[in-house]
């Protein structure tokens, strides 16, 4: 039994940790959040090419390290611990992991490499309004090649330069990659819930779009790119959950209230003692979903599935719990509570919700368990 | 990150599928989780293990063990699953008891019951909890008081309670108020006993669910020999702490209702919209998050099995078990049963799906929730020891035990 990181991925965990430590502290996050105009840490960006995070599961050939996904899980988690205002999961969870996946050899050959090198920033493009985008309300079409239709919101979509686009074809919905440097996109950024994160209004007028995989194929294609971004996103869940844990445990051991430190008040410490559990069994489920989507198992669709509902959950107890610990000083501006507040929701929503989630998770058991 | 066995792991594994090939029974075993159902076919069976070193694999060889890994005490627990065998009314004894006698008792003691004990021969109970104290075993109030005969004797009086297998135990240790005029923990002492002796008397304990798993056991002027302490007198509570340090590793699962009992019986219940339970949204999604606490449980005990493969101290992740397992299967008995409707309030097995699996972990989940260490206790466990927040404020700890707040 193997069930847990190697000491190699122990290690390259902890570097990232010492790097994102020295790289990513809340003073940089909330230049981000402060400040309108800064879409994103351009600095920490850079910082995190130059130790080649970005390229961490891209094949060598492609320019990257070619080591597996659970290297990346390890540094996932570690971006969620700190809340990293970058745009790494656009850019590596949904554009790589979407090229590695279905592109041809020579859209592989254009993209992967510069996104291992930096050079490019990417977002997944399907919201076209409130609730869920399904064959019957997707309104984005391509026609001879040209993409005409908006989407809202697309993460990272002020900054990005490349995006994976979700539109009918032939009255089929099919993936396409679009460079959104091109001609054809006007963008309009948006104000959102968590500001240390971009995003934007794209439309695109008869922007030149490639086709990613097969024609009709894009529901299911995007389902089997999100299996593999839900499990990447787990991790980031698990390590703001745990850091979201840490906050409160540290803010009540030194809090005093009636005579005695508040960590010692069962009421306080019952509800650590639940955010604890909750962390284990998102860390855990999290733990299945990186073997299944580092071997690639059939059972990845259900074990992404439960990595992310569990995250999920996790995350959004550990946020909230971490302020009502804080009391009233949690919910003011200058504490960092509402840092995670807010990415525990940006990350529950960027790749479908709970609901969504649960229900593959069950059609799933329905199919394998068939009675 | 795998499932796989080392290469030592998988040899070890095929050397006891072998083994339980040739010598485990192929039929019977009455999976009944709170008795020890045939008794006889136990101890047949743990006498078969002893003799090929199997009872107790990381005890060294001198005591009748392999000097084994805990990892394959593990491997032995999986593959012995796969078999019908007998329940195990050896495990308390064994794991708990046993030991505290060996870590105490001289030489004599010793040799005179760990044989015994480990070929199933002789049965050993834990006589900890009390109706003054469940959570707060150093509440105990059980009194041993030494004989004036000069015969330095002790006379024990007093009650123990949810003492599981009292019944069909022929040994027991007992923790004892030795001097109430100390404060609690100060003031206890440990014996062994034979629970044949004169005075003691066990009644089985009728639970809310029907059955009778536990028992009460009453002391009533029982004669122990001074030599049948363990450890100092007033060393008790260090006693009992050797005691409970030997509690076997949780990993095993949970037994009664799961989410794949849940699914097989949601796909047949109609609703009163002419569909199934299955397709309505609110129990799909309640399913979703079962199968999440279930299955993270699961992976829970695979990174306690991956620490003991790799030689490490498991981490603290295994203490979320007992609270998720016990809340999850309650909540899903609960809505299983719900979902039948007015159909719902029947207690037939042969009348219902499962043999009636949800109706009997519905009534036995309460129990759950309480035996091992209540909820209120685990959480408390977590917030302490692995979270480090400080202890509860304790009322009694300087207090003289006969001086303490007790209530009724």
């Amino acid at each position: 039994m193997n069930f847990d990181f190697s000491d190699d991925q122990k290690f390259l965990k902890s570097e990232a940790r010492k790097f994102l430590e020295a790289n990513c502290s809340t003073a940089k996050v909330r230049a981000v959040l402060n400040d309108d105009a800064k879409t994103y840490d351009e600095a920490l960006w850079k910082g995190v090419a130059g130790q080649g995070w970005l390229g961490c599961a891209i094949p060598e050939e492609f320019g990257g390290l070619g080591l597996g996904h659970v290297e990346l899980c390890a540094i996932a988690e570690e971006l969620g611990r700190v809340v990293a205002p970058i745009p790494f999961a656009s850019t590596v969870y949904l554009l790589a992991e979407a090229v590695l996946l279905a592109g041809t050899e020579a859209q592989k050959a254009e993209i992967l490499p510069k996104i291992a090198a930096g050079e490019i920033i990417g977002a997944l493009a399907t919201s076209e309004g409130p609730g869920a985008t399904t064959a019957a309300n997707l309104k984005a079409t391509v026609n001879g090649g040209k993409l005409t239709g908006t989407k809202i919101p697309v993460t990272d979509g002020d900054i990005a330069d490349v995006a994976v686009v979700l539109a009918n074809e032939g009255g089929k919905p099919a993936l396409f990659l679009v460079d959104l440097n091109a001609g054809g996109v006007t963008r309009e950024a948006l104000k959102t819930l968590d500001p240390t994160r971009d995003a934007a209004k794209l439309v695109f007028k008869d922007a030149p779009a490639q086709r990613l995989g097969d024609a009709g194929d894009g529901l299911a294609l995007l389902e089997r790119i999100l299996d593999r971004a839900a499990v990447l996103l787990a991790f980031e869940q698990c390590g703001g959950a745990d850091r979201a844990l840490e906050m409160a445990k540290e803010y009540a051991l030194e809090r005093y209230a009636f005579g005695r430190v508040i960590a010692s008040y069962q009421a306080i410490k019952h509800k650590l003692a639940d955010m604890y559990v909750k962390n284990e069994l998102a860390r855990s489920n999290a733990y299945y979903g990186a073997w299944a989507l580092n071997t690639n198992a059939p059972e990845l669709p259900i074990a992404a599935a439960a990595a992310r509902i569990a995250g999920t959950e996790a995350f959004w107890f550990a946020s909230k719990e971490n302020i009502q610990t804080h009391g009233g000083i949690g919910f003011t501006w200058e504490m960092d509570c509402h840092l995670y507040y807010r990415r525990a929701r940006q990350l529950e929503l960027v790749a479908g919700a709970p609901r969504v989630w649960k229900e593959r998770l069950v059609s799933q058991l329905e199919r394998r368990n068939a009675a | 990150m795998d499932f796989k066995d080392s290469p030592e792991e998988a040899a070890y594994r095929t050397q006891v599928q072998a083994w339980l090939a040739a010598n485990a029974p192929k039929a019977g075993g009455d999976g009944d989780p709170e008795g020890a159902g045939d008794l006889a076919a136990a101890k047949a069976w743990q006498a078969k293990k002893a003799a090929a070193g199997y009872a107790q694999i990381t005890w060294p060889k001198e005591w009748g063990g392999q000097g084994g890994t805990p990892i394959q005490q593990v491997i032995f627990n999986q593959e012995e699953a796969k078999y019908p065998t007998p329940g195990n009314p050896f495990q308390i004894g064994l794991g708990m008891c046993v030991p505290t006698v060996a870590t105490f008792a001289d030489a004599e003691t010793k040799q005179r019951f760990v044989g015994p004990a480990l070929r199933g021969e002789e049965i050993w109970c834990q006589l900890f909890s009390e109706p003054s104290g469940g959570s707060d075993v150093a509440a105990a109030r059980t009194r041993a008081v030494q004989a004036d005969d000069g015969s330095g004797d002790w006379i024990i009086n007093g009650q123990k309670v949810w003492t599981t297998g009292a019944q069909f135990s022929d040994f027991g240790i007992v923790i004892c108020r030795t001097d109430p005029n100390v404060p609690k923990h100060k003031g206890m002492t440990m014996f062994w006993l034979d629970m044949h002796d004169p005075g003691v008397e066990v009644r089985p304990i009728h639970q809310m669910s029907g059955g009778s798993g536990f028992n009460e056991v009453f002391f009533t002027n029982v004669r122990v020999k001074d030599s049948q302490r363990l450890g100092a007198v007033g060393d008790g509570w260090k006693v009992s702490l050797v005691t409970l340090m030997n509690e076997r590793l949780a990993v095993g699962g949970a037994s009664g209702a799961g989410w794949e009992d849940f699914l097989a019986a949601a796909r047949s219940i109609p609703t009163a919209d002419g569909a199934t339970a299955l397709q309505d949204k609110a129990i799909r999604e309640k399913l979703a998050d079962w199968y999440v606490q279930f299955e993270g449980l699961k992976h829970t005990r695979n990174r306690t099995m991956t620490a003991l493969s790799r030689g490490q101290t498991p981490g603290p992740e295994s203490s979320i078990g007992k609270i998720v397992s016990a809340n999850a299967m309650h909540d899903l008995a609960s809505t299983a049963i719900d979902l039948l409707g007015e159909y719902g309030i029947i207690l037939e097995p042969e009348l219902l799906a499962q043999q009636g699996v949800f109706h009997s972990s519905f009534m036995f989940a309460p129990g759950l929730r309480i035996a091992g260490g209540t909820d209120e206790i685990l959480r408390n466990i977590i917030a302490e020891r692995v979270l480090g927040l400080p202890g509860d404020v304790r009322l009694d700890k300087d207090v003289a035990f006969k001086d303490m707040p007790t209530g009724r």
